[in-house]
């Protein structure tokens, strides 16, 4: 802990799920190291990009993160408290400052709860204010993500994705959070929308001082909101680096395959674009392959690749960080 | 990610054709999540109103339940008042269902009839459910060795047939309506604690259960807030149709001659009792067993309506 | 649309397709004309409910009667109204001649029978061949979609396949008996970004190789960069722009195909404080606003857009647009997207 302005570090992170069958007297059959001895940091104020595929980890990163699962092993320090060491009611204290915004909009509201009923709900369990205040709180925070606050006793199903997404936000932002973990959060919605929520998520940023975790798929909405991304593969973080650096000098080769194959809109630049298509799919996360995990996809795997894991190193040697966990960094495919 | 826990998940939909799965994307699109403007309740109830059956079978609960609370007003004459002279005599203008061997007039005694079968209905349901939502609350929501418990305790509740173990519970209990609701209360949880532990399931790995988790709720709060007001839907349709299921056991209970006792009326006495006459009084058995089967109707089309009204997709 | 072109393969003409709801009259399609030529393909582009996958599902005549409908409209395949033909033309025609792929390869994929085998019953179903040579043909198709370690993958079941590897067996499936037209819904949405590039790598290819026409519709206009050379871009339930892809990326002259492109977040570019978005949403398609359908979320809308909803029309050579103001984005006077 030599950085004072990192709001969040984790380290040594693993979370693995044990698949259990039969019925009174289960037993193991095998485990799925969903996330696997992963470290990472997120200083105060920016935007953390967390990317990689469906089931690399990094969904189950940001639930570890708030113990709503608990971790197998590691630390995470929330301002140099470690979470997982917290006792109920720190950590009861703690959820107050960091909140968590979902994927798909459909799911991360109750049916069955009013618009304001749902954004009050953290007042409520946080006993903030009483109920008169906390509805004018309510209608404050609707305005805040660009809702009509007249909307206050209207059910979720009334609204669109994009609405419903920002009622989400409002929740999210009830308490006054520091950190809001972003898990995928403009990934189920339409282009033109997408781009609304992102512009709300930046201004918001601004206004309240956010730092943000923004965990998605889509490298090129990572881009745009990230100051610095890692890049997870089958529960590793295999890159991180500042935004720029990542996009325009990929280390690890999973990442260059991973950019490459994100088509441009442009017609043009896309004819002369040389693609890499990585070949072959993700393997199983519950036996993952020897040495470094992505080493039966990489077109540039050698012996060594298969037999031992490479660290997370730092290659840029201009002060700035830009780690990368492979034998032959920055060696072009 | 989601699907860690659990990778054996099958996809149930998958059976479908291809053209309709996307039609019924498309549908659901269209009908459920835009354009939608009420609530589900609204919803569910504007789909039961156009549903004939189901409407049937509401008329045929309210009437039942009319008649049950007005009795008194509207039974012509005492349930147990003997008139000797009137004894086994027909359906006729003064005696409008016959009179039974004791000369009690049947109609009205069918008419009192309902206030038993509805009581132990509700009752005896009411129980199920509690029990039920109870066990399975906390089967699905905290899993492990108390899921497994339950869960395999239920299954021995299911091999148990319904009648034979009611039998059971009243020989041990002895006679008497309250023992009834306890023997069928008793028997019938287990149905409802698997239809809420499903629901449970499926409903607390959902983002919104998550969203209010790291809002630092509590268990109690989760699960009455959150989980409750979602799963419902399922219980109601289940109990309903469960009603006709406890109206027949009590009546084959009071058939039995273990549940009910005389002279108070109920419609699977009053059967038992006009065994003996089936030749030369049918009538006695006709009507008490015409009300018991337009009971259970109305209780089941009612139940299958409001399935079909909560999830419509269900009926495909 | 000018008929002099003889090598169009498929025609769609003022197709409507309505669905009949509780809440009212959904028009999911309504009106839209366009044409598919040889060896095409055609992206239609839109976001969820502007009506590209109804469009879809309506020429092969596989809306769900009720709640939807055709009722009005021509879909000329070579010249033949697909309407027009009866159950029997119809199932010879579907899956033999125009074949689709969905987004899900999951609830597309029978779950209890092997892959090899609902693969032969897609040869058998329109081919008059036996199990044996059906059993030979499969295993050439999954060769060529690339399925590895084919003697096992032939039978198994489509759990035990990855997503990537289910969306080739669907398109084994869809070109098994080499059809002219095959229409891809949305094929690689639900699938990883790395994957997404193999299916569509394998899609260019297999077309090369079958001489077939291709219908992709995507909201994602980097695929249909990369890949169309004609693109339909449509917004609540209409067609608003159809051209050649370089025209619809370099010289849009709608205002919504303008505004898609400046609300999308880039690889290629430096990052941006704000991005552009379409302020509002799109509107219900029960309760369409009078006149242009988009007029409420236009920045460009003037009086005009409000009276009536604008004629898809030509406004160059084989450029359309439904805009009244087309014409003035043509010309310059209106500022555009830059490059």
């Amino acid at each position: 802990m030599t950085d004072n302005n990192k709001l969040l570090e984790v380290k040594n992170l693993k979370k693995y799920f044990n698949l259990r069958g039969g019925f009174l007297f289960q037993k193991s059959q095998g485990t799925v190291k969903a996330v696997d001895d992963i470290s990472f940091f997120i200083r105060k104020g920016e935007t953390f990009g967390l990317v990689g595929e469906s089931g690399c980890g990094k969904s189950t990163t940001s639930r570890v993160i708030l113990k709503l699962t608990a971790p197998t092993s590691g630390h995470a320090y929330y301002k140099g408290e470690d979470i997982f060491k917290m006792n109920n009611h720190e950590l009861f204290k703690m959820r107050r400052e960091i909140q968590i915004i979902f994927q798909d909009p459909y799911a991360s509201l109750s049916p069955r709860m009013t618009v304001g009923d749902i954004i009050s709900e953290p007042l409520e369990i946080h006993r903030i204010s009483d109920k008169k205040s906390r509805i004018s709180k309510v209608k404050e925070l609707l305005k805040t993500v660009g809702l009509n606050p007249e909307h206050i006793n209207r059910y979720p199903h009334e609204f669109s994705g994009g609405q419903r997404q920002r009622i989400g936000i409002a929740r999210a932002l009830a308490l006054t959070p520091k950190l809001i973990l972003c898990d995928e959060p403009v990934s189920a919605l339409d282009v033109s929308v997408q781009a609304q929520i992102l512009n709300l998520m930046n201004g918001l940023q601004k206004e309240f001082d956010l730092t943000y975790l923004f965990i998605a798929h889509d490298l090129s909405v990572v881009k745009h909101v990230s100051n610095r991304v890692a890049v997870m593969y089958l529960g590793k973080i295999v890159e991180v680096a500042n935004s720029e650096d990542l996009y325009k000098s990929p280390l690890h080769p999973y990442t260059m395959g991973l950019l490459s194959a994100v088509p441009i809109p442009d017609p043009e630049a896309e004819k002369q674009r040389k693609r890499i298509i990585l070949e072959g799919d993700v393997p199983s996360p519950i036996d993952p392959p020897s040495g470094c995990r992505f080493h039966p996809r990489c077109p540039n795997a050698q012996e060594i690749c298969s037999k031992s894991e490479p660290e997370l190193k730092n290659y840029d040697l201009s002060g700035n960080e830009h780690l990368a966990a492979c034998f032959f960094a920055g060696k072009p495919i | 990610m989601d699907d860690i826990e659990n990778p054996k998940k099958v996809n149930i939909d998958s059976s479908v054709e291809e053209g309709e799965v996307s039609i019924g994307l498309a549908q659901d699109f269209f009908m459920g999540r835009k354009y939608a403007k009420t609530s589900l309740y609204k919803d569910a109830w504007k789909r039961l109103k156009r549903n004939k059956l189901a409407m049937l079978g509401l008329a045929i609960v309210i009437f039942l339940i009319v008649l049950a609370i007005f009795a008194p007003f509207i039974a012509p004459y005492d349930p147990i008042d003997r008139v000797k002279e009137d004894s086994m005599l027909g359906p006729s203008g003064t005696y409008w269902f016959g009179t039974d061997v004791l000369g009690r007039d049947i109609l009205s005694r069918v008419i009192y009839g309902s206030r038993i079968s509805l009581e132990v209905g509700v009752i005896a349901v009411g129980i199920s459910v509690l029990i039920g939502l109870v066990l399975g609350a906390i089967s699905g929501y905290f899993g492990g060795v108390s899921d497994a418990v339950i869960m395999r305790i239920a299954d021995i509740f299911f091999a148990f047939p319904y009648i034979l173990g009611a039998i059971a519970i009243m020989t041990v209990l002895g006679q008497g309506i309250l023992n009834i609701f306890i023997a069928i209360g008793l028997l019938g949880w287990a149905s409802f604690a698997r239809i809420f532990r499903g629901s449970i399931l499926s409903i607390k790995n959902k983002e919104y259960v998550e969203a209010a988790r790291a809002l630092g709720a509590s268990n109690y709060r989760i699960i009455t807030r959150h989980i409750f007001p979602n799963s419902f839907a399922p219980i109601i349709v289940y109990a309903t149709m469960n009603v006709g299921t406890a109206i027949i056991v009590e009546a084959a209970l009071s058939f039995l001659g273990i549940g009910v006792q005389p002279p108070t009326p109920a419609w699977g006495k009053m059967l038992s009792e006009s065994l003996d006459y089936i030749d030369i009084a049918p009538w006695m058995m006709v009507f008490p067993g015409l009300a018991i089967m337009i009971t259970v109707l109305g209780f089941v089309l009612l139940g299958d309506g409001l399935r079909d009204a909560f999830d419509p997709k269900m009926k495909q | 649309m000018d008929s002099t072109d003889n090598n169009k393969i498929l025609e769609v003409k003022n197709l409507k397709t309505y669905f009949y709801t509780d809440g009212g009259v959904v028009k999911a399609v309504d009106g839209v004309s366009f044409d598919l030529k040889v060896m095409e393909t055609l992206g239609i582009v839109g976001e969820t409910g502007s009506g590209k996958s109804v469009t879809a599902l309506s020429i092969l005549r596989l809306i769900k009667q009720p709640p939807g409908k055709i009722v009005e409209g021509e879909i000329l395949f070579n010249g033949n109204n697909i309407l027009d033909m009866n159950i029997r033309e119809l199932q010879d025609f579907r899956g033999n001649r125009i074949s689709m792929i969905f987004q899900d390869p999951m609830t597309s994929l029978n779950p209890v029978f092997t892959v090899g085998n609902q693969i032969m019953e897609a040869i058998i179903a329109h081919r008059n061949v036996d199990k044996k040579t059906a059993r030979i043909e499969s295993y050439k198709l999954l060769e060529m979609v690339g399925i590895p370690d084919l003697k096992r993958r032939f039978t198994s079941y489509p759990h035990e396949f990855s997503g990537g590897m289910r969306q080739r067996v669907m398109i084994a499936m869809a070109i098994a008996n080499s059809p002219d037209i095959l229409i891809a819904d949305e094929p690689t949405t639900a699938l990883d970004v790395t994957i997404q590039a193999q299916i569509l790598e394998l899609m260019e290819e297999l077309k090369e190789k079958t001489n077939s026409s291709i219908i992709i519709i995507t909201h994602d206009l980097g695929v249909v960069a990369k890949y169309a050379d004609r693109v339909m871009v449509m917004y609540a339930g209409k067609a608003v722009e159809f051209s050649d892809v370089g025209t619809i990326f370099y010289k849009p002259c709608h205002p919504y195909t303008l505004g898609l492109m400046e609300s999308i977040t880039r690889l290629d570019e430096t990052k941006r404080e704000q991005l552009k978005p379409i302020e509002g949403t799109p509107p219900s398609l029960i309760d369409l606003p009078e006149g242009c359908v988009f007029r409420l979320r236009c920045r460009y809308a003037i009086e005009k857009c409000r009276k009536e909803y604008p004629p898809f029309v030509e406004i160059e050579k084989g450029h359309f647009a439904a805009c009244v103001r087309a014409q003035e984005f043509l010309s310059g006077s209106l500022s555009r997207v830059k490059k």
